[in-house]
């Protein structure tokens, strides 16, 4: 990196993993985290370039452990650069790449593809995540050692469950060589074959097929179960249902070496919103019904779902927050919600929208924090996700009180599907910086109005 | 309601009964831009419609019923299902009010080429259509189609969500025979859990004042709808009644309605056989003994005679299925005037913002 010496100064410094919440001043050098040192009055820094941070809270960058870049295979809904890019304006340093690209990340060829593409055009850290099985069939299990080897952080076949639960326990156990987790999608495909959204009175009143929580409880009962037989590290992504919780907090509880993440939207979306009217319920249903920008796997859950894993994510069960960014095209949107694909286009959006939370008082802010980076980095196992000396200097710099209406068109991804569309939220990624570099300035680009 | 039509008989000339209908319709209806399910209709509406379709039904009965009310306009009924009755009764519907009718099915189309709901849509939408009647498989198709288009949509049935002109014309069959619906008992006897005909129908018996039971097997019932119990409010079909039993459900029932079972829910474990079905939930003679006298058999087509309901009621002398269909046609005519009606300039709900229609710089 270059010699480049930047000083944020005057921001309220929140590192989690150091147990830092104050006003502080952050010096970086040579790319990397030099101190955070206590501000004193117009301190001023010889050699450094200044970025005035007072009001603002400045968080070490975040560190999603679940993306989807569609690179190789699906460029027209993303690619590394856009993705990258996307994860920079959202305040994100390091993403993990999920493995259901095309071909699928199932070989080392694939994945040091990506990894070299990732380095020579992303501007964030891309982690990728091996497949679990040979293209994700749940047939054989993919070369693990090889993806080890090639530096994938774990091992998913993420969108499609492992369903055999043989494969499954093989899997786990052989994993434990490598010390990465085994994320498996949990849904049980044949508990609401063919539904589209979650099982409820919303399901019912729009004649939409049902998917109930169950599909994913009892997959998540059993991955825990083997997680426990063969001692390995089970990740479960996007927990969204309360008997999951109930059994996550149960292995948890026998010491099985488990962690969950949760997404923004399940945790501030309920199935409500699928009636079109940012979670409005009408008397009758009306044009804007149907949309396809909440059909997203996981589905929507009811309100009290949401509730149970704000409390979770709270009180720790939940370890973390991840995006499952899933950019769609429109033609993948713009259609019945029977045909639309599953999936949210998340990275711009995560932070401010769980900062809603935070306003209501539902959640603190250093948890908020914590969840999105020192929580994904213990995860990852990997020097990342704090403001630690000598650790890469990754930085978000967040304005806790910017007011912004969310238009999918200003994002950086090359996709729009995002419910939140027209929707005011509060709280704002300013500027990201990774490895000392700025590569996402809120105040560039709304002096130049550009979007590349 | 008194009708003026009448009088005319079948000698009446085509530009008379043309202008009484315009008078007379107009003059009823609050102009609307689509029908796409009863939800959002009030008592008021949905009475309207109906008396509305007495006159319709007069017309459809003459010697010549075609009249010119609807002439110059273009419907097209867009049927991505199979359908006899519905398709047919839309058509009948158009024709006779003087409407240019043209028929696309999902089969003879460029659907089966692979063209998208949305670009299927639009081709047509750019040869100046006024209404499109479509039928889809997927629930809230209607919907999606009235952001995309100028045109009134009227929803023929939309996977397993609504069938509003359905509805309407069980609202005008039975009005008919019982007059005001306040306080009557109607059963639905059968697969509520994929029957759009059941979920149209609760909103429209309810809204005009009957109360509604429905009885079938619990696997034919959404997850959140407890067996033998009344639903609440939360569920969104408040006061609706699940009967433990389809006997409980006939019992002192002024409409008994049986419901289409179809094959594919034994094949897909909801059912152990159809003769079960129909052993247990199966409307029989013996059962209509149970209902009121006078009670009406109802079934809105096509009937698997022998399996939910048996042969002899469903021509006997109880049963009103082929007046359903008849009054089908009088139902859609009211329905299609309403919306294509000429000179109607206060649409309601006109210009829909194009919803999702989303390009990207």
């Amino acid at each position: 990196m270059a010699a480049r010496k930047l000083a944020i100064t005057g921001g309220k410094v929140i590192d989690p993993a150091q147990g830092i919440d104050r006003v502080a001043d952050v010096l970086i050098s040579n790319g990397s985290i030099e101190s955070v040192t206590d501000s004193s009055t117009g301190s001023s820094y010889d050699g450094y370039e200044s970025v005035e941070a007072s009001g603002k809270i400045v968080s070490p960058g975040f560190v999603d452990l679940h993306t989807h870049l569609r690179d190789p295979g699906q460029e027209w809904k993303e690619t590394i650069i856009t993705g990258t890019r996307a994860a920079a304006h959202g305040g994100f340093t390091t993403v993990c790449a999920m493995p259901n690209t095309d071909p699928v990340q199932d070989s080392a060829a694939v994945v040091g593809d990506v990894m070299r593409r990732s380095a020579a055009d992303g501007v964030v850290r891309v982690l990728p995540i091996g497949a679990i099985s040979i293209g994700q069939h749940g047939k054989q299990l993919a070369l693990m050692g090889e993806l080890a080897d090639a530096g994938v952080i774990g091992f998913s076949d993420d969108g499609n469950p492992v369903t055999n639960a043989n494969l499954m326990r093989q899997a786990l156990a052989y994993s434990v060589e490598f010390g990465m987790p085994i994320i498996n999608h949990a849904e049980d495909k044949k508990i609401g074959a063919g539904g589209v959204m979650s099982a409820g009175a919303v399901a019912t009143r729009l004649g939409l097929a049902g998917v109930p929580t169950e599909a994913e409880t009892a997959m998540v009962a059993r991955d825990l179960h083997l997680a426990d037989l063969t001692k390995a590290r089970l990740h479960i992504p996007h927990i969204s249902t309360m008997g999951s919780l109930a059994a996550l907090r149960s292995a948890k509880e026998c010491g099985v070496d488990v962690t969950a993440e949760v997404t923004p939207h399940h945790l501030t979306l309920s199935d409500e919103w699928v009636f079109g009217l940012k979670g409005e319920v009408p008397e009758a249903v009306g044009s804007a019904a149907y949309d396809t920008n909440t059909k997203v796997n996981p589905p929507l859950r009811s309100r009290e779902e949401v509730e149970a894993v704000i409390d979770a994510l709270n009180e720790g069960l939940i370890d973390i927050i991840a995006t499952d960014h899933a950019p769609h095209a429109a033609t993948d949107k713009v259609c019945t919600y029977d045909e639309a694909a599953h999936g949210i286009n998340v990275l711009e959006t995560a932070f401010s929208s769980v900062f809603a939370l935070v306003d209501a008082g539902k959640i603190s802010v250093v948890r908020l924090i914590e969840s999105l980076t020192a929580g994904p980095a213990a995860i990852l196992r990997r020097d990342l996700g704090s403001l630690k000396k000598g650790f890469s200097a990754d930085v978000a710099i967040i304005d806790p009180g910017s007011k912004w209406i969310v238009n999918p068109e200003q994002f950086e991804s090359k996709s729009v599907n995002s419910p939140l569309a027209g929707v005011e939220l509060t709280g704002r990624v300013v500027t990201t910086i990774y490895q000392g570099e700025t590569v996402f300035d809120l105040s560039v680009v709304n002096e130049t109005g550009a979007r590349s | 309601m008194t009708n003026p039509m009448t009088t005319h008989g079948s000698g009446a000339g085509i530009e008379l009964a043309h202008e009484i209908a315009a008078e007379e319709v107009e003059t009823m209806l609050v102009p609307r831009q689509h029908l796409l399910d009863l939800d959002d209709l009030s008592v008021a509406d949905i009475t309207d419609l109906l008396d509305s379709a007495e006159g319709m039904l007069e017309i459809a009965s003459r010697d010549n019923h075609k009249t010119p009310a609807l002439r110059g306009k273009t419907i097209i009924t867009m049927f991505f299902e199979n359908s006899t009755r519905t398709r047919v009764s839309f058509e009948q519907a158009g024709k006779i009010l003087g409407a240019d009718v043209i028929n696309v099915t999902a089969s003879a189309s460029s659907v089966s080429k692979g063209e998208s709901l949305l670009n299927t849509v639009k081709t047509l939408q750019a040869m100046s259509i006024d209404a499109l009647v479509v039928r889809h498989p997927h629930s809230g198709a209607p919907y999606f189609i009235t952001n995309h288009t100028d045109a009134s949509v009227v929803n023929a049935g939309d996977g397993t969500h609504a069938h509003p002109t359905q509805s309407l014309l069980d609202l005008f069959t039975v009005r008919n025979h019982v007059g005001d619906l306040v306080g009557k008992k109607v059963a639905i006897v059968g697969d509520v859990l994929y029957s759009r005909v059941a979920r149209s129908d609760i909103i429209a018996f309810q809204k005009m004042g009957a109360e509604v039971v429905v009885s079938c097997p619990n696997t034919l019932l959404p997850d959140e709808w407890q067996w033998d119990s009344t639903l609440g409010s939360e569920t969104g079909f408040a006061g609706l009644r699940l009967a433990a039993n389809v006997d409980e459900a006939v019992d002192s029932a002024d409409v008994v309605m049986a419901l289409r079972i179809q094959q594919e829910r034994q094949d897909s474990g909801h059912l152990p056989s159809l003769r079960e079905y129909s052993d247990r939930w199966g409307i029989n003679s013996k059962r209509m003994e149970l209902a009121n006298d006078g009670a009406l058999l109802m079934h809105p087509g096509p009937m698997n005679e022998g399996v939910e309901i048996a042969s002899d009621v469903a021509h006997g002398f109880q049963s009103v299925v082929e007046e359903q269909v008849r009054n089908g046609v009088a139902v859609r005519m009211a329905v299609l005037y309403t919306l294509c009606a000429p000179g109607k300039s206060a649409r309601i709900g006109g210009g829909d913002a194009s919803n999702g229609e989303e390009t990207k710089s």
